[in-house]
């Protein structure tokens, strides 16, 4: 547990834990997906890290808690806390532009403004393809490969693609 | 079932993320808000199981993810709800402790819950039900005076909403299906409505959380919950089922013979392999 390393300030540990990979999507980080609520150094000096889950029984979860623990202790901060943070919820409008470029990128469509909990249920036309840009597509399925994503078809290209389901 | 036989044993310190912020003013044993806790874990979990059980059996494939979607955020509801009730009620019993260590009898979860998937047209009348339920319950909770179930439920509030969705679009598709799915999803209501009553119950603890201003008047919430099932039911050429004998008692301890064996086998490796760890 004994560490040598120089312990960085909270900004700069931010700056770290930001650029963790997701696990689960590592095209992306969690700075891009907008779970770092805050960074934060008490009286003492102990460093505090919040996290948003994304969603409450998302697999990842542990494995992202670890990989933070871990840049802590590379930051010369093994007695750093990691802390979850339910309110306010997360929502897919925190991920930000560079991660909505990287998601297309990688043939997954950014999702659209998240609407309200309640209330009509919003109708997600053409959310345009990432593979031919077709504005074509139709939803396929609501539940995809991973809890956040959902299925949308183009009905240009015929081609099936994962979204990030707006919530 | 997903996740939760992950932690059998405690994590090593120090690895674990705290749940929830400004904890420590929370835990003081409150046995109302515990018991409320309890209840809505225990609703979370034997839902989330049995719903487990159309892994490799749903119609399609993409029903088989959504199903099971739909249960890894009931059971993550559900390790909320009981790590929090654990702490409440005072004995300091973990998530686990209180899943897979109490017999049958100690789970407060509404019979709706836990009763048999039937066929898919029965499992979805279920699902409707209960996501309307949940997402009205979880949205009066938000604005609630605990914070700390509050933050919880604004956040349930909205992957329920998503559930919700689901089974609105399946009830639509079934109830203007064909003449079998049609039929198939009328007896599905006719099964499950007798249920429905229990989970508008009150009794002293609800009464006491009323008044607290940490829970919405029951009543009230029964009232926008017949409106917002029938607003679906209507799009489907559907009818509520008309009143009729009330089934009751999961609250209390008193189940259906169908959730012994559900009970058993999620327990199952548990029981085998005490304070397991892998």
């Amino acid at each position: 547990m004994a560490s040598t390393a120089p312990r960085l300030d909270a900004a700069r540990v931010r700056a770290r834990v930001e650029a963790v990979p997701d696990p689960e999507l590592p095209v992306i980080t969690l700075g891009d997906l907008g779970v770092v609520r805050a960074v934060t150094t008490a009286a003492d000096g102990t460093l505090t890290v919040e996290l948003t889950p994304t969603f409450l029984g998302c697999p990842a979860l542990p494995a992202i808690t670890a990989a933070v623990q871990d840049v802590l202790e590379e930051c010369g901060h093994p007695d750093g806390r990691v802390r979850q943070v339910l309110a306010p919820a997360w929502s897919t409008d925190r991920i930000t532009p560079e991660g909505r470029a990287k998601l297309a990128a990688h043939g997954i469509a950014p999702p659209s403004p998240a609407g309200a909990a309640s209330g009509p249920v919003r109708v997600d036309l053409g959310v345009p393809c990432p593979h031919c840009g077709s504005r074509a597509t139709r939803p396929h399925s609501s539940f995809g490969p991973t809890r956040c994503q959902s299925m949308l078809r183009c009905t240009a290209c015929r081609e099936t693609f994962p979204t990030i389901t707006a919530i | 079932m997903p996740e939760t036989g992950r932690t059998l044993a405690p994590p090593p310190a120090g690895r674990a993320a705290e749940t929830v912020p400004e904890a420590e003013a929370c835990h003081a044993a409150d046995a109302d808000l515990a018991a409320l806790t309890l209840r809505l874990g225990d609703d979370a979990l034997v839902l989330g199981q049995r719903l487990c059980q159309w892994i490799t059996r749903a119609p399609t494939i993409e029903e088989d993810l959504a199903l099971s979607n739909i249960a890894l955020d009931l059971v993550g509801h559900a390790r909320a709800l009981l790590a929090r009730s654990g702490q409440l009620d005072g004995t300091g019993r973990s998530e686990d402790d209180l899943a897979f260590g109490r017999p049958d009898r100690e789970f407060r979860n509404a019979l709706l819950t836990e009763l048999p998937n039937g066929d898919f047209a029965v499992t979805m009348a279920r699902q409707l039900a209960h996501t309307h339920y949940a997402v009205l319950l979880y949205e009066a909770l938000a604005g609630g005076s605990d914070r700390e179930l509050a933050a919880f439920a604004a956040r349930a509030a909205k992957e329920t909403a998503f559930h919700r969705r689901h089974a609105d679009l399946w009830t639509v598709r079934l109830g203007l299906g064909t003449e079998e799915s049609t039929r198939r999803m009328r007896a599905g209501l006719e099964q499950v409505w007798p249920y429905t009553a229990e989970l508008f119950d009150e009794d002293d603890v609800s009464d006491r959380l009323v008044a607290a201003g940490v829970l919405p008047p029951l009543a009230a919430l029964r009232t926008a919950w017949e409106a917002s099932v029938a607003a679906v039911l209507d799009r489907a050429g559907l009818t509520v089922p008309a009143p009729s004998w009330q089934g009751r008692g999961g609250r209390q301890g008193l189940h259906t013979e169908a959730f012994g064996p559900l009970i058993a086998e999620m327990q199952s490796v548990r029981r085998q392999f005490p304070g397991g760890t892998w």
